[in-house]
């Protein structure tokens, strides 16, 4: 993978990151921020297209400027590149969407420190041309994204008995209520399973891929 | 209201320092409840000596930037707020210039005054700029509405509630390496399953706050 980064086509990049390398059950990197909000699906929703609009636009900026950023700083201007475009994300919402905004503010915030963010620009973005870095930074805000939605569809279902606020069919009759999905542990366990049920079918179905890096040494 | 609550509660009403130190670090733990600071929990925490290492590390930054913070927060933001600027959008960026530089500037201090530790800390410095329960912190506290000396208080029992959680998962992990865990589910999936158990643990110390 390290050997094609530097030739890699935009729409491979993209790709990539929806499963070969996604950031949730291969990289597990980033989870921080977003995981907190996934047990309401509109949060989720926000927060996602928050995470994408950061991750494709600070990739994109690194990827022109990366030529004329200093070695020794770089860290620093990258956090500040990132910031900027989390606090366009923040003043969005607190437009738009000021009762959401009251309640997730400050995981909003956290993007910044979102690793992916930083992941993607250290590893892609910094010695790619600016085209393929979008793509690769919409392509991790994407695959991190419908991972995130998915847990937060179970979490929300089994918790509330809802769908984007709306109630199940004849939920009444059948649905019971587990209270753990609401609570913070419930995302710990759905999120193991997610990852579990993805690279089994990897491990199963493909031959073979690189696997985890982190965390598994 | 429990009989340590009572003990802990301040005749002006407020939460007493304890209390704040308490909720922190162990009730609202904020890798457990808020999953800040994941990345780095789950790759170092593989390693016993490692995670006491970066645990210190953490508690140290968070407190120190926690209290900066809380002085910039209502030092300068506030009163510029008042007057009617609109100061609140440079929150983030002022607390997250103030702990890299601090990170920085630490990194530069422990390399003058002592070599062993500065190669014992190693790679853990650079790790704390982007571990995201820093940042948290400082913004939960400022949503709670606490001030300096609150908020250092609070940023402590945040970054020792951290180290706390990376110590008794890097003990757990050790324990796993004999256990037979499904091919699909080592590393980060376990993990994720036994920090799941552990938050469950922490929440039914809730019933001693409040």
């Amino acid at each position: 993978m390290a050997v094609m980064q530097t030739r890699i086509t935009p729409s491979r990049a993209l790709a990539n990151q929806l499963w070969d390398e996604n950031p949730i059950f291969r990289q597990v990197l980033g989870i921080c921020s977003t995981l907190a909000v996934t047990n309401l699906m509109f949060n989720t929703l926000l927060m996602c297209v928050g995470l994408i609009w950061a991750t494709a636009m600070s990739s994109l900026t690194v990827s022109v400027l990366r030529a004329r950023i200093p070695q020794r700083i770089r860290m620093m201007t990258e956090v500040l590149i990132i910031s900027v475009y989390v606090i366009v994300v923040d003043i969005a919402m607190r437009v738009w969407f000021p009762e959401v905004h009251k309640d997730i503010a400050a995981y909003v915030g956290l993007i910044i420190t979102n690793c992916i963010v930083m992941g993607r620009l250290e590893a892609f973005a910094l010695r790619n041309r600016p085209w393929p870095s979008f793509c690769d930074g919409l392509g991790s805000g994407l695959g991190y994204s419908w991972m995130l939605m998915a847990i937060a569809t179970v979490r929300e279902a089994m918790g509330f008995g809802t769908v984007f606020g709306r109630p199940l069919p004849a939920a009444e009759a059948w649905w019971h209520q587990w209270t753990i999905m609401v609570v913070p542990p419930g995302a710990f366990f759905v999120l193991a399973v997610a990852t579990w049920v993805a690279r089994g079918y990897a491990m199963r179905f493909q031959a073979a891929p690189a696997g985890g890096k982190e965390g598994e040494e | 209201m429990s009989v340590l609550a009572q003990g802990l509660a301040q005749p002006n009403g407020g939460m007493s320092l304890l209390a704040i130190f308490f909720a922190a670090a162990v009730t609202d733990n904020i890798l457990l409840t808020r999953f800040l600071g994941m990345c780095s929990f789950l790759s170092i925490s593989s390693q016993m000596k490692a995670s006491v290492g970066l645990g210190l590390a953490v508690a140290f930054v968070t407190a120190c930037t926690g209290a900066i913070n809380a002085a910039i927060y209502w030092y300068v933001l506030a009163p510029l707020e008042a007057m009617g600027v609109p100061a609140s959008s440079m929150q983030l960026i002022l607390f997250i210039i103030v702990i890299a530089g601090f990170v920085q500037l630490l990194e530069m201090v422990i390399e003058r005054v002592s070599l062993g530790l500065y190669f014992a800390l190693g790679i853990f410095l650079p790790l704390v700029t982007v571990n995201c329960a820093i940042l948290g912190a400082a913004l939960f506290m400022i949503n709670k509405g606490l001030r300096v000396a609150d908020g250092f208080v609070y940023s402590l029992g945040c970054g020792l509630g951290w180290m706390l959680a990376i110590v008794l998962m890097a003990g757990v992990r050790w324990r796993l390496r004999t256990a037979k865990v499904p091919p699909a589910l080592e590393g980060p999936g376990i993990t994720l399953i036994i920090c799941g158990t552990m938050a469950l643990a922490f929440m039914g110390l809730s019933g001693l706050i409040k």
